[in-house]
């Protein structure tokens, strides 16, 4: 027993998970995309977080004697038809919006996950019923799910989020059920199942974790994707109802006014072409850094 | 050594079907392992050895039932475990381990050590956390790993430690078996003389009985009491260690050490060189299945399933000229 087993000392122990972040950050670190992506998003976070703080009036109390002014030092975004600020309105519709895309994600992540580890790890009958109900649901075109669930469900924010939420589930089913299937077959599932661990506790202690990684980029990917769905719905008047503000809302009022007041439907159109590029941007830096090879 | 045996296979097969099309409409069968039957017994260590593809590995599966096998029996203290539920199977793996060959793949990257080697206990014994940690940290050192490194994670560690852990894990319910799986062959010769001294030494120290399968011959006859060759999925041959190392009987064995290198130059021998590959997964050769290859056949062997017989001094043998 002669290798160097013996002559490390205490101190490094510890640290190699610190210093496995530290990679993973110095590799995020110096992609500039993705910076940019999580920069925005932290003031995204930082804009929904303060809204009351930002803009201290009420963004949706209508002012008709101000009704369509264009951007000015006082209004740096100018008014709606309504005469309520576009910046108060955005600042508050951030909240909305990432709250649609939490709850959203939240829907597809607690569904979709389970039933991809369960459809990947046992396989069989099970496999088959669940793989059958997602190419069923894959099949919609996922704004379309999304509408169709909106029209059995109704309109409001909690809908919005559910319905939303429901058409990622088949899009998380698929990703790990497909990364189940190269992990189940690792070495280590099987000195596992050799040691006498469960097969419950083997999805949970040895496939999730391993499975994390894909997870993770792909959350990040879909935030962006619920914020367009959750606008879109708005835009077509069946997602966040008004006055609350929301951005796809706002676009969808403002396009009556394209021509002689473009900045209403312009700001929230900005808006959430941000919030989504920051989610994507994040996304793409995030599969780059956490390169499965790389085994974080 | 005792004569009982501890673990007995019969007449162990595993046959994957091989499919085709779009019903999977099953074409054929590729037989892994057909019919392999051996012991061993307390406190020896059975070596298999046999070029790769022939089986060796899908036996030791078979054994602990990693693989489902598709017929046969394996007593095991007693029991048939292939006649087990999943629960009851549970409960005998505590006794009857693994060792794999590859020290990277066998560890999950996302854990660390000491929760590696805590994972059998966890399974199987209630133990408080203050417990698991000693009795981790004895195993660690057990096998010359020091019991600071629990918290860091395999990617950290060279691969002759790495085996050092799976051996670690194995031994963590004081098992009666190991199927060692080609232990050192993905180590550097000067490891894999570290790791097989280790698992001698934890032979000796904890009584323990190992298959140890292989396809370095040396490697073999250095540790092993008996030995069995395979070919096409069954053996060809079993003996002693040195019965079958200085009296091989059967055509291949004797083809597989004459390609042993020898470490003298001055030595000079004959290699028997093999014609033509082993037969493809779907072309089963009739009769001996070494037949197409075999330097003496007659014309019996293309025929004639030779049969495994003791041809006297515990020296088991398939071959039709023998």
């Amino acid at each position: 027993m002669t290798e160097t087993t013996q002559a490390t000392d205490t101190r490094t122990q510890g640290r190699s998970a610190d210093r496995r972040m530290g990679r993973f950050w110095s590799k995020l670190k110096r992609n500039k995309a993705a910076m940019l992506g999580g920069l925005l998003l932290l003031l995204y976070i930082v804009t929904a977080l303060l809204a009351p703080v930002l803009y201290p009036g009420n963004p949706s109390a209508p002012n008709l004697m101000k009704s369509l002014e264009p951007p000015s030092l006082k209004e740096p975004l100018g008014t709606d038809e309504l005469g309520r600020s576009i910046l108060g309105r955005i600042i508050y519709g951030s909240r909305v919006s990432l709250l649609i895309a939490l709850g959203a994600v939240s829907v597809g992540l607690l569904l979709g996950v389970p039933l991809g580890l369960v459809s990947g790890y046992y396989g069989g009958k099970s496999d088959f019923m669940i793989q059958r109900v997602t190419d069923t649901m894959l099949a919609f075109p996922g704004f379309l799910l999304a509408l169709a669930l909106v029209a059995v469900l109704g309109v409001g924010l909690k809908n919005a989020m559910i319905s939303v939420g429901i058409g990622m589930i088949p899009l998380y089913i698929r990703l790990v059920r497909g990364c189940v299937l190269s992990v189940r077959e690792e070495v280590y599932v099987e000195a596992a199942k050799a040691v006498g661990t469960r097969d419950r506790v083997i999805l949970f202690r040895h496939i999730l974790p391993n499975v994390m990684v894909p997870i993770t980029v792909q959350t990040s990917l879909m935030m962006g994707m619920a914020i367009l769905f959750a606008a879109g719905l708005g835009f077509l008047g069946i997602g966040v109802q008004p006055p609350t503000p929301e951005w796809g809302t706002m676009l969808g009022s403002g396009r009556a006014y394209i021509f002689n007041a473009p900045h209403v439907a312009t700001f929230p159109g900005i808006a959430i072409f941000l919030a989504v590029l920051s989610f994507n941007l994040l996304g793409d830096g995030l599969r780059d850094a956490l390169d499965p090879r790389f085994k974080l | 050594m005792t004569d009982m045996a501890l673990l007995e296979v019969r007449d162990l097969k595993k046959h994957f079907p091989v499919k085709k099309g779009i019903l999977s409409r099953t074409v054929g069968h590729v037989r892994a392992v057909d019919g392999v039957s051996f012991s061993l017994r307390q406190g020896e260590t059975f070596g298999l050895v046999g070029e790769s593809g022939c089986g060796k590995t899908t036996v030791g599966r078979s054994i602990l039932r990693l693989i489902e096998p598709t017929a046969g029996q394996v007593v095991f203290n007693g029991q048939d475990l292939l006649a087990l539920d999943v629960e009851e199977l549970r409960q005998v793996r505590g006794s009857l381990q693994i060792i794999f060959q590859d020290p990277f793949s066998s560890l999950n990257p996302r854990m660390n050590v000491g929760k590696i080697i805590a994972e059998p206990v966890r399974n199987h014994l209630k133990e408080a956390k203050g417990q698991i940690r000693d009795r981790v940290a004895h195993l660690m050192e057990s096998v010359g790993l020091h019991p600071d490194q629990m918290s860091r994670y395999p990617h950290e560690f060279s691969g002759g430690q790495r085996q050092r852990i799976g051996i670690a894990r194995a031994l963590a319910l004081n098992p009666m078996a190991i199927v060692c799986d080609e232990p050192v062959s993905a180590l550097d010769v000067s490891i894999q003389a570290q790791v097989i001294n280790l698992l001698v030494e934890l032979q000796e120290k904890m009584n323990l009985s190992y298959i140890f399968i292989a396809h370095d011959l040396s490697v073999v006859e250095h540790i092993s009491d008996r030995v069995a060759v395979m070919y096409l999925g069954r053996i060809v041959e079993m003996a002693t260690d040195k019965e079958l190392y200085q009296n091989p009987q059967h055509p291949y064995t004797q083809a597989l050490l004459s390609a042993v290198p020898i470490p003298d130059p001055e030595v000079g021998r004959q290699r028997i060189l093999l014609e033509g590959d082993v037969p493809g997964p779907l072309k089963w050769p009739s009769g001996c299945t070494f037949h197409t290859r075999c330097p003496k056949r007659v014309e019996e062997c293309s025929q004639k399933e030779p049969i495994f017989r003791d041809g006297g001094n515990d020296h088991w043998i398939a071959c039709h000229l023998i």
